[in-house]
């Protein structure tokens, strides 16, 4: 059996709209992944802290309170600091398509906007896992 | 009325033309029900009113009148229409002032004011857990004189109503209005202010709470108490459904679990001695306008007439008094697409009718641009004008309740009261509200709904025009809102400026006041009202708060 994936997700800053991340954090659960979720309010260093200590391979930020630039900057400092740029970076929420293309051009490997499916996410998700794996 | 003779015609003609019909062409599938899984039947006739055991009078009655199926307002639009609002509020408190002068300046009857996060938990804008969150999706108040600024050159009864999203901090927003309505020089009994103050919506959906749910009813509550006493023409209380909706509940959820919290908050009151005559008329309620539209109609009506019902039989109230629910509608934000934008011009004017149609007072429009971001000044005159369109273009509002007397609105109005009843006495039975939220009962539940809806969508068996359905290739880009970026640090500086020049000392005594309020069962409203006339900051204030209620966290799951 091939291992599974853990993800963690997580509401970083102050934002409590959590239905996306509640709603992922179920898809994902029935694709087989393990998920972790941090709930809400936590610090960047909070959450890269738990990723470092739980082994996972990948961090999922949820944000609709326009924080997006500031939490994911943060995290992806914070993830190079401590030696574990290897944990993959991906989030969703109320992001400008603008924004979101920056984002990607500073690491983050998916945004996924409002409308999008639970395949996608599935999907896009364990391409870029198993790339890294492949590598 | 000939009821045998209608029952078989009926009966002929469900085995007659509809089967014939049926084996034609299939029914589509997904007609059989309402999005809160509600039986949907081919037709509906007096002869379903009938077995709902309804009765004119005792069900409906007359606008303004118990139980207030038809209405709060005994003339509904005919006098005045709903109130056309708008929620506002972004960046420093100039760019607010200068956003509220422009919707006033368009025909904006009322503002209600969007403060950003990091003023709705309780926290200044310098404070590390609001990097990045200043100034974003509302504006920053610090201090009163944040306040000050934002309606700098707005009187305060100049406008029909003020609304205050403050719920964890209700009570100090509070305080500040009163101080604000002493500086400006204006009566404050000119003046209506409708606070949401409904904390416990945040630990259900929304997440805006500070403090732990024990204390913050008890803030709550000297909220609707103070006002009671003292501005009995305000609405200190808005029972909220639509956060609770927007996490993902179904309409019947959202109408029991909202007014499960109001029985919570006047049990409170009751217990604290205030008089239920005066709170009760005082009440709104905050419910979401989804796009199954007579669902949404009849949830309107179902919601007033259960609150009368309920808080009559509960309390012993008379019937006489004015128990109709103000009805604070705003439009789905969730329902909205990121997918062609311009759509969702469309999907708001179809819920603003659904609002309007369920009697609301006051009305919110999304705008197109919300699933990206804080609307733009242009998108949000389109919300603006749809209400202006439906209230004044479509004769909507030249009778009162025209959809009274639908024999399908009525058995679905009875349905969803009757579904709704049950769910409030099953969290009855768990002990109330807090002890509900306790034991993840609201929780669950909104997740299995939210989970459902999303494989439903997922799957194709609900469609969402231009999302899994009728797809662009390629999407038409839109002008996107962007809040200054200066917003953070002229805030923090403005604020660092502040706690030099002001009176520390009378800021160290008005907090130590309310530190030693706190912890008695004094209402803590006057308290609070001489701290921030003292200039003490937001987060000062409830960091003092924190210090005597313990703090809320919701930790890892």
């Amino acid at each position: 059996m091939p291992k599974r994936n853990r993800i963690m997700l997580a509401k970083a800053g102050l934002d409590g709209h959590d239905r996306g991340v509640r709603v992922v954090a179920m898809g994902l659960r029935d694709a087989n992944f393990e998920v972790i979720y941090t709930g809400r309010r936590q610090t960047p260093e909070h959450i890269v802290n738990a990723a470092i200590q739980e082994d996972v391979d990948a961090i999922g930020l949820s944000i609709l309170s326009g924080a997006h630039m500031t939490m994911f900057g943060k995290i992806l400092e914070l993830l190079k600091e401590k030696d574990a740029g290897d944990i993959m970076v991906f989030g969703g929420g109320v992001i400008p398509p603008d924004d979101a293309a920056q984002l990607k051009q500073m690491g983050v490997k998916h945004v996924f906007g409002p409308g999008t499916t639970m395949d996608t996410i599935v999907t896009a998700i364990n391409q870029t896992l198993g790339q890294r794996e492949n590598n | 009325m000939d009821k045998e003779k209608l029952a078989s015609l009926y009966r002929q003609w469900n085995e007659g033309l509809v089967e014939q019909a049926l084996k034609k062409t299939p029914e589509r599938p997904g007609c059989g029900q309402t999005p809160a899984g509600i039986p949907i039947k081919q037709i509906y006739t007096p002869l379903d009113l009938e077995e709902g055991g309804f009765d004119y009078v005792r069900d409906l009655g007359f606008p303004g009148q118990f139980p207030f199926t038809r209405g709060r307002d005994p003339l509904g639009y005919r006098s005045n229409y709903w109130l056309f609002m708008q929620y506002a509020g972004f960046g420093d408190a100039e760019e607010a002032n200068k956003r509220y002068r422009y919707l006033l300046s368009q025909g904006q009857a009322g503002i209600s004011v969007a403060f950003d996060l990091p003023t709705q938990v309780g926290l200044d804008s310098d404070d590390p857990m609001a990097d990045g969150e200043v100034g974003k999706i509302g504006v920053a108040v610090s201090s009163l004189q944040d306040l000050e600024t934002v309606f700098d050159g707005i009187p305060l009864n100049k406008l029909r109503q003020i609304s205050l999203v403050a719920n964890g901090m209700s009570a100090i927003m509070l305080a500040m209005f009163i101080a604000l309505a002493e500086k400006q020089g204006v009566p404050v009994e000119e003046c209506t202010l409708r606070i949401q103050n409904d904390v416990l919506k945040e630990f259900i959906s929304r997440g805006a709470y500070i403090f732990p749910p024990e204390p913050s009813i008890r803030l709550t509550t000297d909220v609707v108490v103070f006002c009671a006493e003292h501005h009995p023409a305000w609405l200190p209380l808005t029972l909220c459904g639509y956060h609770i909706r927007e996490a993902g509940a179904n309409a019947v959820q959202e109408v029991a679990y909202c007014l499960a919290n109001g029985l919570a908050y006047m049990d409170e009151v009751v217990r604290r001695g205030a008089p239920l005559e005066r709170v009760l008329p005082q009440l709104s309620a905050f419910m979401a306008v989804n796009m199954n539209f007579f669902e949404e109609i009849a949830k309107f009506r179902a919601l007033r007439r259960l609150w009368a019902r309920l808080v009559t039989q509960r309390y012993g109230v008379s019937p006489d008094t004015n128990l109709g629910l103000s009805l604070v509608n705003f439009t789905a934000g969730s329902s909205l697409t990121a997918q062609q934008p311009l759509n969702n011009v469309v999907r708001v004017a179809v819920e603003c009718l659904a609002g309007v149609l369920g009697g609301c007072q006051s009305l919110f429009p999304c705008s197109m641009d919300e699933a990206y971001a804080t609307p733009t000044e242009a998108a949000v005159k389109v919300a603006l004008r749809t209400q202006q369109i439906i209230a004044k273009e479509t004769g909507i509002g030249d009778t009162v309740d025209p959809m009274g007397g639908s024999y399908y609105l009525e058995s679905l109005t009875g349905e969803i009261e009757r579904r709704a009843l049950k769910m409030i006495e099953e969290i009855e039975a768990l002990g109330g509200s807090v002890k509900a939220i306790d034991q993840g009962y609201f929780r669950r539940n909104i997740d299995e709904a939210s989970y459902q809806w999303q494989k439903e969508v997922d799957s194709g068996a609900r469609t969402i025009v231009g999302v899994n359905a009728y797809q662009d290739e390629v999407e038409v880009p839109m002008e996107i809102f962007r809040p200054p970026a200066e917003t953070q640090a002229r805030q923090i500086a403005s604020l660092k400026k502040l706690r030099q020049e002001r009176d520390n000392d009378r800021v160290e005594k008005a907090l130590d006041r309310v530190r030693a309020v706190a912890a008695t069962e004094e209402n803590l409203v006057p308290a609070l009202v001489e701290a921030v006339k003292a200039y003490a900051t937001m987060g000062e204030i409830c960091g003092v708060l924190r210090s005597v209620f313990g703090e809320h966290n919701e930790g890892d799951i």
